[in-house]
């Protein structure tokens, strides 16, 4: 076959492809030639090979930090995807008050992180905070600088009051595309409460659910300015996440080679966790639909 | 099972309607026997919707109040009222199985396990859907969907009245003839009250013993298929029902006598002077286009639809429609149409008028 080769239409991806390298692929690989070299400054590399993400993956205090991020995701997930939908189910499905609620339930979600961390820094304060000078005065210990379990129920409780919006509004949607005839077929068969939510609410908010859910997930894991603000990872390593545990390693030891093999593990595992949960989101899709 | 009384049933979707235009539904006083076969017949939007959500209990009535036998159930909750009712479009669980959703309103009901399996698997050979009753309900195409909404809708054998609201929108025809043979037969075999909204005449007539025609928010007739063709109480009957429908043309009525522009009518019956607008009707099927004597008319266009033909005329400049047999020759010279005796119905505002027998 004399077929004609021409392969200039090629050409036409090169923007992408430049776009894409200088936003994403030579950014990355400034961190992988840091991660794979040791550095004194002066633009002067030794070769490590994987030395420094041996160091990392035995290093007991990355254990530490990846533990309680861990704990931390797992916590706020198991709070607000079960109160977003809580939520979402008890608000008015039109008139004023629909709009009302949509409104008050966006406000948390348009403060900028660093302000939310603000607001609850001072907040939280037992000499001038409304919430720690309250909670002092009807005679609760609470100081969230130095008891670490304070910490984490104020960095709970703040993360609940900023993002549980996201999920409950989210699962609005997914309610609001209901058809009315579901709701009057579920009546007409004499469903519970519980049936209705289990078999007609459910299973319409799942797509919507997982969403939520992946997002939340990974906005969680990756958190940093908001314990930063609050509590700068204290008392002592208590709210250290990985995020703001690598900042000190990077900006505060300039340990970069170090930091940089961090990273590059904290990516991968991200990648894998959102990977996982589409693939399972995906197969689920595709076998209920045989 | 019940006798369904309306009692002054009214409503308006607006919360202080101003006047008569404001209600989806009229003022109504109807009774339905336990056990008929009813069909709700009407075009788009004239309130069958509305009636039926109201027996149902889905919509509360504004005014006015809904029997079950002797019970008042208008403030009842659906659930408490045991009736079933199937939607126009597919209503199915989707993370249920078919077995499931057929079951899933005996189950509410905490009926016993043994009792359920049969019953269910008597309704799915019925719909023919027995070799997947295991599979998820998710999957299936719109008309099988709506195959297991017909079920779940009869599988209760206790129900009040089943209501059917244009059950058969998205079933393809040749199940359509099935599905509304099987509903007959089930209900001769079980005998519940059935009531079947619809806008589609054949579905109707062939479906119902009883067939209610509604038109804006008003029952106007209740009748079986026959007097609603013979004996039209309304205009709007006459033009829904029939295909095409009545012909009704503008007249003068006095006594035995209609006169049309100058031509005299013999209406067969002695009517008293008509008040308001006053129309006489008669079906294209007791007309005769004629060479003999009748009124005048003015041939358009012929239709052959197989069975017969359909002349499209025009009698004193109105749109005027006859039937015409199959092996029937149409001549140049046959340009009058004759009434068969008796068929001619006298309206007036739109109302059927009675006439004295001579």
């Amino acid at each position: 076959m004399d077929k004609t080769q021409n392969n200039k239409a090629w050409f036409l991806v090169l923007p992408v492809l430049v776009l894409v390298a200088f936003s994403a692929v030579i950014p990355l690989m400034t961190v992988v030639n840091y991660s794979v070299n040791d550095t004194f400054g002066n633009n002067e590399f030794f070769w490590n090979g994987l030395g420094w993400f041996e160091e990392m993956i035995s290093s007991e205090r990355m254990h530490a930090a990846l533990g309680r991020q861990i704990l931390f995701s797992a916590i706020i997930l198991a709070i607000e995807v079960p109160l977003g939908i809580f939520i979402a189910l008890n608000m008015p499905k039109k008139g004023f008050w629909a709009s009302f609620c949509l409104v008050l339930m966006a406000l948390p979600l348009l403060i900028p992180f660093n302000v939310v961390g603000t607001i609850w820094q001072i907040f939280g304060r037992v000499d001038i905070g409304l919430l720690g000078h309250g909670l002092e005065a009807i005679g609760i210990d609470y100081n969230y600088t130095n008891d670490a379990l304070d910490a984490w129920i104020t960095i709970i409780v703040m993360d609940v009051w900023h993002w549980t919006s996201l999920v409950a509004l989210l699962c609005y949607a997914g309610l609001q595309s209901i058809p009315e005839a579901f709701y009057q077929a579920a009546r007409i068969d004499q469903a519970s409460r519980w049936s209705v939510f289990r078999f007609i609410e459910l299973p319409k908010m799942s797509g919507v659910l997982l969403i939520a859910v992946l997002l939340r997930f990974m906005d969680s894991f990756m958190i940093y300015t908001e314990p930063f603000v609050v509590t700068g990872g204290g008392p002592g390593n208590s709210t250290t996440f990985l995020s703001i545990d690598l900042v000190k390693l990077a900006v505060g030891q300039f340990d970069l080679g170090p930091a940089a093999a961090f990273s590059i593990m904290y990516f991968l595992v991200i990648l894998l966790v959102s990977w996982v949960f589409y693939t399972v989101m995906t197969t689920l899709d595709a076998a209920e639909t045989k | 099972m019940a006798r369904i009384t309306l009692r002054n049933l009214a409503h308006s979707y607006f919360p202080n309607p101003k006047g008569e235009q404001d209600f989806a539904l009229k003022e109504m006083d109807h009774v339905w026997q336990d056990g008929g076969a009813y069909a709700l017949l009407g075009s788009s939007g004239c309130g069958k919707t509305t009636l039926l959500n109201i027996i149902s209990g889905i919509v509360r009535p504004s005014h006015g109040r809904v029997l079950f036998g002797d019970t008042d159930v208008t403030e009842q909750e659906t659930a408490l009222r045991n009736i079933a009712q199937v939607f126009q479009f597919p209503v199915v669980y989707d993370t249920m199985t078919v077995r499931e959703n057929l079951a899933f309103p005996l189950r509410n009901r905490g009926m016993d396990a043994g009792y359920i399996a049969g019953r269910v698997n008597q309704i799915a050979r019925m719909i023919g859907m027995e070799d997947i009753l295991n599979r998820k309900a998710r999957g299936l195409t719109a008309d099988a969907k709506q195959k297991i909404s017909l079920g779940r809708g009869m599988v209760r054998e206790d129900v009040n009245a089943i209501l059917f609201d244009e059950p058969l929108t998205v079933i393809d025809p040749h199940m359509k003839w099935e599905l509304r043979t099987q509903l007959k037969q089930l209900h001769r075999e079980f005998g519940h009250t059935m009531i079947y909204v619809t806008h589609d005449q054949t579905e109707a007539l062939t479906f119902a013993d009883k067939v209610v025609v509604m038109y804006d928010g008003r029952v106007v007739q209740m009748g079986t298929p026959e007097e609603l063709f013979e004996t039209p109480a309304h205009t709007f009957v006459g033009y829904f029902i029939g295909s095409p429908g009545m012909n009704l043309v503008d007249a003068r009525v006095a006594g035995t006598t209609a006169h049309v522009a100058d031509a005299k009518v013999d209406l067969g019956a002695a009517y008293e002077p008509v008040s308001g607008r006053a129309q006489i009707g008669i079906r294209p099927e007791y007309c005769t286009l004629t060479a003999g004597p009748g009124l005048p008319v003015t041939l358009r266009r012929i239709e052959d639809v197989g069975r017969h033909r359909i002349l499209r005329a025009e009698l004193f400049g109105q749109p005027f429609n006859i039937l015409a047999p199959e092996g029937m020759a149409i001549g140049a010279d046959m340009t009058r149409v004759a009434f068969a005796p008796g068929k001619i119905g006298v309206y007036a505002d739109d109302w059927r008028v009675a006439g004295k027998a001579m």
